[in-house]
């Protein structure tokens, strides 16, 4: 496969204009910064496609020995950090050669995250998470109980939330504290999200549930039915609305009012018996494109239509992203090739 | 259910000082033309060649459900999960477990995640037995134990430091806690690693070879229908009582009862809708005391060879290779644990007959 892959026309079974990228490796994560898309690629590299110019070349940078396992846009327009199986953290441009921002010998950097208005960079290693200050110099080491199963700053950039065995720890970001808050409750926290308004912190677990707190009294809530594994959610703009995969339709969970506890949730969406691969909110509207097993690619909400972006075509969808405007979707798959829905007028 | 694709598992245990460190780095410098992945406990002594080699942490969790027995390896379950993202794909996954370490949370991990389910299958259990030391052990320790108890394969290491007397005393040791595996004797964990890795279903196979005086068995008769996939007999309830766990009360002195097995057969084809509620709910009920279970089945209607395997409460059964055409078609189907009820598990089975 050439360096710089460019897209071909609109694939069979899609509707709409459709560029794709047959980059041919497992896509691992998908980020979107500016009119840059990044996808992360188990073959340690990461792909950047200019969203302005679908037509044109996308760049490789070989950014790991081995794989890819994360990827966040970085706190600066037009970069993303990836971290890889290689023990590398490492910075990817468009123009530039990729830069090793940090390395942990011997060990693999499994989750990445940033704050674009805090200038805050945290990523995990083992049982540590590393954050890197505005102001450089060396990282602040956070040890946890046991390996960490994902990273979440929330949108004010003041905390961080960090999954493992029996919980979730919180800690501020401005302090130097030792000690986090733990929210606890028993089993394997993986993936962990805040609201938008930084009241709740939800993560994803290891059985086929979503686990919940309510900072403000601790509330527990705890959200199940799920047919697999959930390996996506994402909160509506304004944090409404959590949608959630591991079903065969997209399990969405009200978050006005007090909070889901006690409520249905509503669904849409649904490719046969496929089950939900990825969620992704729309940046503007309460809407959220998700991705399936089968390869299915819909946009929609509870109680409206649904938009097919791409028929079911067997190869799972395994990232999304929206671009600033909303009007570009990107979908990552499992045997490699990158779509990128536009919805732009022609 | 993992297909015919899905990348074979081995699981490497032994007591410390057993030998596993030498085999691994056999498996790891030999020419074999082979990409193995490595899971190991620490690094230090392995050689790496071609191979990757991923340290692991050891993680074991409960899983929520409720249920002490079901443990599983979330370090595996990452570390696996990111493998089987990569370009280079393995041609097997070794997985190394600290001399001390249960084998039945790495076994469960691979019966238990949905991806890791989907892409992999654990081929077989492999005990390294140190032979010098290994009646010391199993005189002062519970894991020794346990650990011969749950190996497909035994490898009796070091034979060259002890007598022929006391290795044939051994042996008999070793068949007596498991009858069922395949014992090799080695030294310096000198062995062919297509003895060891990518085994299939073939020393399975050695439950219908066995003599069944040998093993206690019984023969009698079973019929049809199709069952696959047997998954967990206890998850996934989420709410409310699960009436699956009836014997959590009940104390459990690990130590008081000794291991055995029982094997039960059929001549007549078995029903596999009747198997798989009697399995369900054995597994359930008794899942604690039953270190492993597996079984290659007849069933009714199927050209197939029915092949199941399980570990405490969780389990995975599947239609495999046909029948080969010399082979009578028959059931057998093998406990090994704890306070096993020899003649409630014979009837039981005996009923799945269809």
């Amino acid at each position: 496969m050439s360096d710089n892959v460019t897209a071909t026309a609109t694939p069979r079974g899609s509707t709409g204009r459709i560029a794709t990228f047959p980059f041919g490796d497992y896509a691992v994560a998908a980020a979107v910064n500016g009119r840059l898309f990044a996808v992360a690629l188990g073959d340690g590299t990461v792909r950047l496609i200019d969203s302005e110019t679908l037509d044109g070349e996308s760049r490789t940078v070989r950014a790991h020995n081995g794989a890819t396992l994360c990827l966040a846009a970085d706190i600066d327009k037009g970069a993303f950090l990836s971290g890889g199986d290689d023990g590398r953290l490492v910075r990817c441009t468009f123009a530039e050669e990729p830069q090793i921002v940090a390395e942990v010998k011997n060990r693999w950097v499994d989750h990445v995250t940033a704050h674009a208005g805090s200038g805050i960079r945290a990523y995990a290693s083992g049982k540590d998470v590393f954050v890197l200050g505005k102001k450089g110099g060396e990282p602040r080491k956070l040890t946890h109980p046991t390996s960490v199963g994902g990273l979440a700053i929330n949108s004010k950039g003041k905390r961080l939330a960090v999954t493992h065995y029996d919980g979730v720890s919180l800690w501020w970001l401005a302090s130097q504290s030792a000690e986090p808050v733990r929210l606890e409750w028993k089993g394997s926290h993986l993936q962990v999200i805040w609201s938008p308004d930084g009241d709740y912190v939800l993560t994803t677990m290891q059985e086929n549930a979503l686990h919940g707190w309510r900072l403000s009294d601790g509330e527990h809530m705890r959200m199940t039915g799920y047919g697999t594994k959930i390996r996506s959610m994402a909160f509506s703009r304004r944090g409404h609305i959590l949608a959630t995969g591991g079903s065969e339709r997209v399990i969405c969970w009200p978050f006005t009012g007090g909070g889901p506890m006690g409520k249905a949730p509503t669904e849409f969406g649904g490719a046969g018996d496929a089950f939900v691969t990825a969620v992704a909110a729309h940046p503007i509207h309460d809407v959220f494109a998700a991705g399936f097993e089968n390869g299915a690619l819909m946009i929609g909400q509870p109680g409206a239509g649904v938009r097919l972006v791409m028929k079911p075509n067997g190869n799972a969808v395994t990232c999304l992203a929206w671009n600033p405007d909303g009007d570009q979707l990107l979908a990552g798959t499992e045997k490699g090739d990158v779509h990128v829905a536009d919805f732009r007028p022609a | 259910m993992s297909g015919p694709t899905s990348i074979p598992v081995t699981v490497l245990t032994g007591y410390l000082g057993a030998g596993k460190t030498t085999l691994l780095n056999r498996v790891l410098t030999e020419n074999h033309g082979k990409k193995y992945a490595v899971i190991v406990n620490e690094f230090g002594e392995i050689g790496i060649d071609n191979d990757l080699v991923v340290g692991a942490d050891e993680e074991v969790f409960e899983m929520n459900n409720g249920c002490i027995c079901c443990t599983v390896r979330g370090d595996l379950i990452r570390i696996i999960g990111s493998l089987l993202k990569r370009k280079d794909k393995f041609d097997a996954i070794l997985v190394e477990t600290t001399g001390l370490a249960d084998p039945a949370p790495v076994a469960q991990t691979f019966f238990t995640d949905d991806d890791i389910k989907k892409k992999t299958r654990l081929d077989s259990i492999v005990t390294v037995v140190d032979a010098k030391h290994i009646e010391q052990r199993l005189a002062d320790s519970n894991e020794a134990e346990e650990q011969i108890a749950f190996a497909d394969i035994v490898l009796l290491n070091k034979t060259d430091l002890v007598s022929p007397e006391a290795l044939k005393r051994i042996e008999a040791k070793v068949r007596s806690l498991n009858p069922f595996a395949t014992i090799h004797h080695t030294v310096r964990g000198g062995i062919a690693l297509d003895k060891i890795l990518d085994k299939g279903a073939f020393d399975l196979e050695r439950i219908l070879e066995l003599d069944p005086c040998f093993l206690h068995g019984h023969a009698f008769d079973p019929t049809h229908d199709h069952s696959h996939d047997h998954d967990h007999h206890h998850h996934d309830h989420g709410h409310g009582h699960d009436p699956h766990h009836h014997n959590h009360g009940a104390v459990n002195p690990m130590h008081a009862e000794d291991i055995r097995s029982i094997s039960v057969t059929s001549e007549k084809p078995l029903s596999a809708a009747k198997f798989d509620a009697w399995i369900n709910d054995i597994l359930a009920d008794q899942g604690q005391n039953i270190l492993r279970c597996k079984g290659i089945l007849n069933m009714a209607g199927e050209d197939k060879r029915f092949v199941f395997q399980g570990v405490h409460m969780v389990s995975e059964g599947a239609y495999t290779g046909p029948w080969p055409a010399k082979d009578k078609r028959r059931s057998r189907f093998v406990f090994i644990g704890r306070k096993l009820d020899d003649e409630a598990l014979k009837k039981g089975f005996e009923a799945c007959v269809a």
